[in-house]
């Protein structure tokens, strides 16, 4: 009987809205998303550099690189650890085939050279790391793809012809162009807001496509999807260069808001923060990696000073990284988003009964 | 789909020699191709080297360092990766804590033999309280969550997270070497001839006796592991739960104090390669992610779930980057890793791992 009710409800909405305008519903229905582009459009206007860059700045280009392992991970169910490392060889790259301090090491190629240059190689690599581990399943995915990750930052740390070992590439600037230094605070806030919002639109309408459908059928049964006829592989192998394309980006864009690149920048520990950014902020939708980016910049930002305050050792911030990241695993599965929906849908039920 | 269990032969009752028979029958080509390598090998590294061959591989005495390094390496790798594939052979759970076990044990060992100055008593504590925590693990978490591979796997990052933030706090930054005991010290002669003076005389491969003695204790421990899967009852319960744990607890058979068991017995190995860790290197931040990554890699190459898999694994991995680290000194890991990228390519499921 509820069931018929809100099936009414839902027919009688379609109705208005064909006469009273599709533009007014589309706006009503996307008003959290709409307030909040305009609350980051205006952003730059009420904050301060230090918020700009260190807050804003970070948790948009965590947040992206999150994407990328969201995508795999919620729509293909390919936990890849990997992404964080294809975004630091993006990030290699431009030092490498750009500009730094190390000129026997960097080609000095211009921007525009240098960026689809880093690109293309960041691609072939999670591409490759795709193919790699695409033939095996489930939980053979995270190991493999963490021993890859392991390896490149054993590689960079140790190798010193092209990724200058332990010191890395330091004094990489962000390109001039348009006559705006888009290193600047806030050129390269709008820059980097552009390009994560870029990527959320884009993993949102690539979910809605055939493409992201049938990927996500890959990850419901697999099996099943060979049968009717799709190729399993070639899907995920796809899904592995989509979402590396994101983290490549995003990689790109971490190195000209950072200045420097280093092994540490790809070390074992970002590699997993990255995936707990994921895991807390909910594999369910593109919006959870930026969740999860704000949760964890504001913990590394401020979390010190919160622990010192309360008269704990503000060294153990991993300690308390770890534990959030245990209580969400154990109690919310889908993450921060998945809290946020439960207690939306509970209220909305609720009004309907209080309504009736 | 026995994974722990490597060869088919020997489960059939068939006997080694027969499979190593029947598989030079149907490979003769590849069986002497094979044949020559080894003969080769066992030439390259006994007798003393033609001048041309110092000329593209440096020095003799560099090589067969390496090469031994590499095989005692090997025998560190094994015994961390053996616990990893065991557990993650019976339970299916990945413990990416496994390389938080291993530096935690190493550490607990030379707090041990600070204490009561015997080397060997660390090992039993190490052995002790690794297995404690993996007790812990398994009693308070993971039995509550069977099943839900991803989730489990997450559960032990967050505790290695949690884990090395802690060791971090208690032993803080350095580095911190083992001491080797006076019985094990000093250098042991090989009959291996590096050189030949100019006057004739051979000179003789000079090898570190500790090195040597914890590579033999790690060959007893796997040959010891093998016959308890294969000859006794508790290992004959393992295998089964391995193939089909539903059909073994079915069948009235304790399959969670089984898992208590396997994880108990792995971490607390994985706590004694800390010792032999921290007396071949040394113990440190970042040790952790180093082994876990050799399980990881040791386990992808040899076949996830299998022992005899863990040890060939371990021996080529330990080899490959020892050798790279002589002679390829930029691209050493890379080494491992094309290894790794090879294995996956051809055979998926690993060296002597089964589908």
């Amino acid at each position: 009987m509820a069931l018929l009710q809100t099936a009414q409800e839902g027919t009688l909405g379609v109705g208005t809205a064909q006469r009273g305008g599709d533009f007014s519903q589309w706006v009503s229905r996307h008003a959290a998303i709409l307030l909040l582009g305009l609350f980051m459009l205006l952003f730059p206007v009420i904050a301060n550099d230090f918020f700009l860059r260190q807050i804003a700045g970070w948790t948009m280009i965590l947040g992206m690189i999150a994407l990328s392992l969201t995508f795999l991970a919620g729509y293909g169910g390919m936990v890849s650890l990997a992404q964080m490392t294809v975004a630091g060889l993006a990030g290699y790259m431009i030092a490498v085939f750009g500009v730094s301090s190390l000129p026997k090491v960097s080609l000095f190629w211009p921007w525009w050279a240098a960026v689809p240059m880093a690109i293309v190689i960041a691609v072939a690599f999670g591409t490759l790391a795709g193919a790699l581990s695409a033939r095996t399943e489930g939980i053979y995915t995270i190991m493999i793809t963490l021993a890859l990750a392991t390896s490149f930052f054993y590689l960079t740390l140790q190798n010193w012809p092209i990724f200058n070992g332990f010191s890395g590439f330091t004094t990489i600037p962000a390109p001039h162009f348009f006559g705006v230094d888009w290193g600047a605070p806030v050129p390269l806030y709008y820059m980097i807001l552009f390009f994560a919002a870029l990527s959320y639109a884009v993993v949102l309408y690539v979910s809605r496509a055939p493409f992201g459908l049938a990927l996500q059928g890959v990850r419901d049964n697999p099996r099943r999807m060979e049968a009717i006829g799709y190729n399993v592989t070639a899907h995920r192998i796809a899904a592995y260069a989509f979402a590396a394309v994101i983290a490549a980006v995003g990689g790109i864009l971490l190195v000209w808001q950072n200045n420097q690149i280093s092994p540490f920048s790809v070390g074992v520990d970002v590699v997993i923060n990255l995936l707990i950014i994921a895991v807390v902020g909910g594999l369910g939708h593109p919006i959870g990696p930026f969740v999860g980016a704000l949760i964890y910049v504001f913990l590394r930002t401020f979390a010190l000073d919160a622990l010192v305050a309360v008269g704990l050792d503000g060294r153990r911030f991993q300690t308390l990284i770890g534990l959030g990241f245990l209580v969400i695993v154990l109690f919310s599965p889908d993450g921060v988003v998945g809290i946020w929906r439960r207690l939306r849908d509970r209220a909305r039920s609720s009004q309907r009964t209080s309504r009736r | 789909m026995s994974t722990i269990f490597g060869d088919d032969g020997a489960a059939q009752g068939g006997g080694r020699g027969d499979a190593l028979g029947r598989w030079i029958g149907r490979h003769p080509i590849w069986a002497l191709i094979i044949a020559v390598a080894v003969i080769f090998f066992v030439w390259l590294v006994l007798a003393p080297w033609p001048t041309g061959f110092e000329d593209v591989l440096g020095k003799k005495l560099i090589f067969i360092n390496a090469l031994f390094n590499g095989i005692t390496l090997g025998g560190l790798y094994f015994l961390v990766a053996t616990g990893f594939t065991l557990i993650f052979g019976l339970m299916r759970n990945v413990n990416l804590a496994h390389g938080s076990l291993y530096l935690f044990g190493g550490y607990m060992g030379y707090e041990a033999g600070d204490l009561t100055g015997s080397w060997l008593f660390g090992y039993v504590i190490a052995f002790i309280s690794c297995a404690i925590v993996g007790i812990a693990m398994q009693f308070l978490i993971f039995r509550r969550m069977e099943g839900q591979d991803l989730r489990q796997t997450l559960v032990t990052l967050g505790l290695s997270i949690i884990f090395s933030d802690l060791m971090v706090w208690v032993w803080g930054g350095n580095a911190i070497q083992i001491d080797t005991p006076e019985y094990l010290e000093g250098p042991i002669a090989t009959p291996i001839i590096v050189a030949v003076k100019s006057s004739g005389e051979s000179v003789f491969l000079y090898y570190p006796r500790v090195r040597l003695v914890i590579f033999a204790a790690a060959v007893v421990i796997g040959i010891g592991m093998w016959l308890a899967l294969n000859r006794t009852r508790v290992g004959v319960m393992i295998r089964a739960g391995v193939d089909d744990r539903d059909m073994l607890s079915v069948l009235g058979y304790r399959v969670q104090l089984l898992f208590v068991l396997v994880f108990a017995f792995g971490a607390g190995l994985a706590g004694m390669a800390g010792i032999v860790g921290g007396t071949f290197q040394s113990l440190s931040l970042g040790e952790d992610s180093h082994f876990l990554l050799a399980s990881l890699v040791v386990v992808i190459v040899g076949g996830m779930g299998s022992i005899p898999g863990a040890a060939l694994g371990a021996l080529i991995i330990g080899v490959s980057e020892q050798i790279g680290t002589v002679y390829f000194q930029n691209y050493s890991t890379v080494l491992s890793f094309l290894i790794m990228v090879i294995v996956l390519a051809l055979r998926p499921q690993g060296l002597l791992g089964r589908q």
